[in-house]
């Protein structure tokens, strides 16, 4: 079994090429934007400085890229808990993903720790200690929108993923080092695997599809809320993991690895992709119609700064259905055909679609109420992005060249080998 | 489908694994395969049988979008032309409000129209009696049936699926294509020849 796999030159390339770009974007940002400049008071409408376009960009990619490659051990270990065999063959590649969620999950701490403690109320609206206790709204939520609980909550939650999806990645890895189990091993080594993603699974409730993007996200529009926001951050990440999954296996096998994975496999990779956009979609529409139907106005204020009104179109009017046609549209009409998602070249084109759209779908869910109607598009936007794919290729890249590609003695193995759909 | 009578050398096996390179054999051979009976949908058999892959998603993506466009034009035309009512506001026009429904009668198009689409394929429908080749074929054989051309030997296609492995062979006569009511004549026309 061919298992050490050597990281091409031109991926090296690609990766510090990526990095260099984003670091240079960044260095941009330090010398041009003045990221740590005070905050100019004016009330909630404030014009938005250098600084806030800084903060905005790195929350909205350094939380998008986390809960991105976060979502590929969320994916490990509901698969796990449900048995399935179909995947093992290419379960080493969410590992691999997974392994980035401590890099990315210092960089973005550091980034919202900067924000909250820098004190940037541009940002986030509920910083400012003197609005929040003249207005009963954010009064009222101070009890979970403070710096105190924002700091603790978040940093709990990155080190449980980490510490949660490293006990996940070392179970696998340990499989390795034996034979083949008999059954009455396989079987504990089954039950304990079960037991870890079980605990993962209910703390990714606990943040990911609930908590943290209340706080991350859906607090810069602090007057605002939705019940669906959590749901559709998680649908949206864990979209376009699925989609960063079928990159890397397609990668991989486009360099001759992972001998077990076949067409039938990238079928339900495939299928995952297709079934979380609809999933997406559900979620997109019936937070819009609800608001849209009852039509109060502090509900809908949020979709007026996006779109606007049947007066005045929006700032955000072209990326918010530029949103909707890439990450429903596209999907749907392309990915329907059973042939385009046993296609190598079609699942890599729309996994870049997809990955792209939801990115797209986060700016418009940060800026608006950062940036109001001043958004830009420019090379600061697309350069700090370069730098998280830059890393997340790194650490996908260590963690490939570091250990065996195939789970060769995971029970499940034949299982897959065999997969038919 | 035009219904006719032809006479069918009929196979039958215990075992999965005989199965599969009796099938490439036969198929191999030259004789023609009418259809394999199983007790239980078994995977790769359609594929060493050399079916094509079935249409019915197609139809059922025309059913859907037939679907589709049959809310949104109905609703379309009450809302705007033949009776405008004033609901909370909103424009007649209203296409957020029409999506549910619009998804609903997708479904429902797609639904119905493919298990009717199903039925109809497989020739199952109220009063249509079908043929059984094999009653264990419900139960625990695989049954694979072969239809006669005026170039079959039977005698030879007979002990060649005897080498492949078969438990039963026999030669039945039945019809082959299905129309409601005209199953009374099915006793008349089958007839065991060896064997059973």
């Amino acid at each position: 079994m061919n298992n050490q796999f050597e990281l091409t030159a031109s991926y090296k390339k690609w990766t510090w090429g990526l990095i260099v770009a984003g670091v240079i974007a960044l260095l941009y940002g330090f010398i041009m934007l003045h990221p740590f400049a005070p905050v100019a008071h004016g009330g909630e409408h404030h014009d938005p400085t250098g600084a806030t376009r800084f903060w905005a960009v790195l929350l909205q990619n350094s939380v998008f890229w986390l809960l991105v490659v976060n979502a590929s051990m969320f994916f490990i270990c509901v698969t796990t808990m449900a048995m399935g065999g179909w995947q093992v063959a290419l379960r080493r590649v969410p590992e691999a993903i997974s392994s980035v969620v401590p890099i990315l999950g210092i960089v973005t701490f550091l980034v919202l720790m900067a924000i909250i403690w820098g004190g940037r109320t541009d940002i986030y609206h509920w910083l400012d200690a003197s609005a929040v206790s003249k207005d009963p709204i954010l009064n009222g939520k101070s009890g979970f929108l403070n710096p105190k609980f924002y700091s603790i909550w978040s940093a709990i939650c990155i080190l449980m993923w980490w510490l949660l999806g490293r006990k996940m990645r070392t179970l696998s890895l340990e499989s390795d080092k034996g034979g083949t189990m008999d059954y009455e091993t396989g079987k504990k080594w089954i039950w304990k695997n079960t037991v870890w993603a079980s605990l993962y699974t209910v703390f990714f409730g606990l943040s990911v599809a609930s908590t943290v993007p209340w706080l991350w996200l859906m607090s810069i529009d602090a007057h605002w809320y939705s019940t669906m926001y959590s749901w559709y951050t998680f649908a949206s990440t864990f979209v376009s993991g699925m989609s960063l999954v079928a990159l890397f296996v397609i990668y991989l096998k486009n360099k001759g690895q992972l001998e077990y994975v076949t067409e039938e496999h990238l079928h339900d990779v495939g299928k995952f992709m297709f079934a979380f956009s609809v999933f997406w979609t559900y979620l997109w529409f019936s937070q819009y119609m609800l608001i849209w139907y009852s039509n109060q106005p502090e509900e809908t204020k949020y979709f007026i700064e996006r779109i606007g009104t049947a007066r005045k179109s929006g700032p955000y009017h072209f990326i918010f259905f530029l949103n909707l046609f890439i990450n429903f549209l596209c999907p749907l009409l392309i990915l329907m055909k059973r042939g385009v998602k046993r296609n190598w070249t079609m699942v890599t084109v729309m996994a870049v679609l997809i990955i792209f759209g939801h990115w797209i779908d986060l700016f418009q869910m940060v800026m608006p109420g950062t940036m109001h109607e001043h958004f830009h598009m420019g090379l600061f936007e697309l350069g700090v992005p370069a730098l998280f794919i830059g890393l997340i290729m790194w650490g996908v890249g260590r963690y490939l060249t570091r250990n065996p590609l195939v789970a060769k003695n995971h029970p499940f193995l034949k299982e897959s080998m065999i997969h038919h759909t | 489908m035009a219904g006719g009578v032809k006479k069918f050398v009929v196979g039958s096996f215990d075992d999965e694994a005989v199965l599969f390179p009796a099938v490439k054999n036969v198929r191999k051979a030259g004789y023609k395969i009418h259809d394999v009976y199983t007790p239980f949908p078994v995977h790769g058999l359609d594929h060493a049988m050399g079916l094509r892959e079935t249409s019915l998603h197609t139809a059922g993506f025309i059913y859907a979008i037939t679907g589709t466009t049959t809310a949104l034009s109905f609703m379309s035309w009450v809302f705007t032309k033949d009776w405008p009512l004033n609901i909370g506001g909103k424009p007649h026009f209203a296409i957020p409000a029409w999506i549910p429904i619009t998804f609903e009668l997708t479904v429902l198009f797609s639904a119905v129209g493919m298990v009717l689409t199903f039925c109809y394929l497989c020739q199952l429908s109220p009063f249509v009696k079908k043929h059984h080749f094999h009653a264990r074929a419900t139960d625990d054989l695989f049954v694979m049936v072969i239809e006669c051309t005026e170039k079959t030997n039977e005698a030879d296609l007979q002990s060649f699926l005897e080498k492949s492995g078969a438990q039963e062979i026999n030669v039945q006569v039945a019809e082959t294509g299905w129309w409601i009511g005209r199953y009374d004549r099915e006793q008349v026309l089958y007839r065991e020849e060896k064997g059973f």
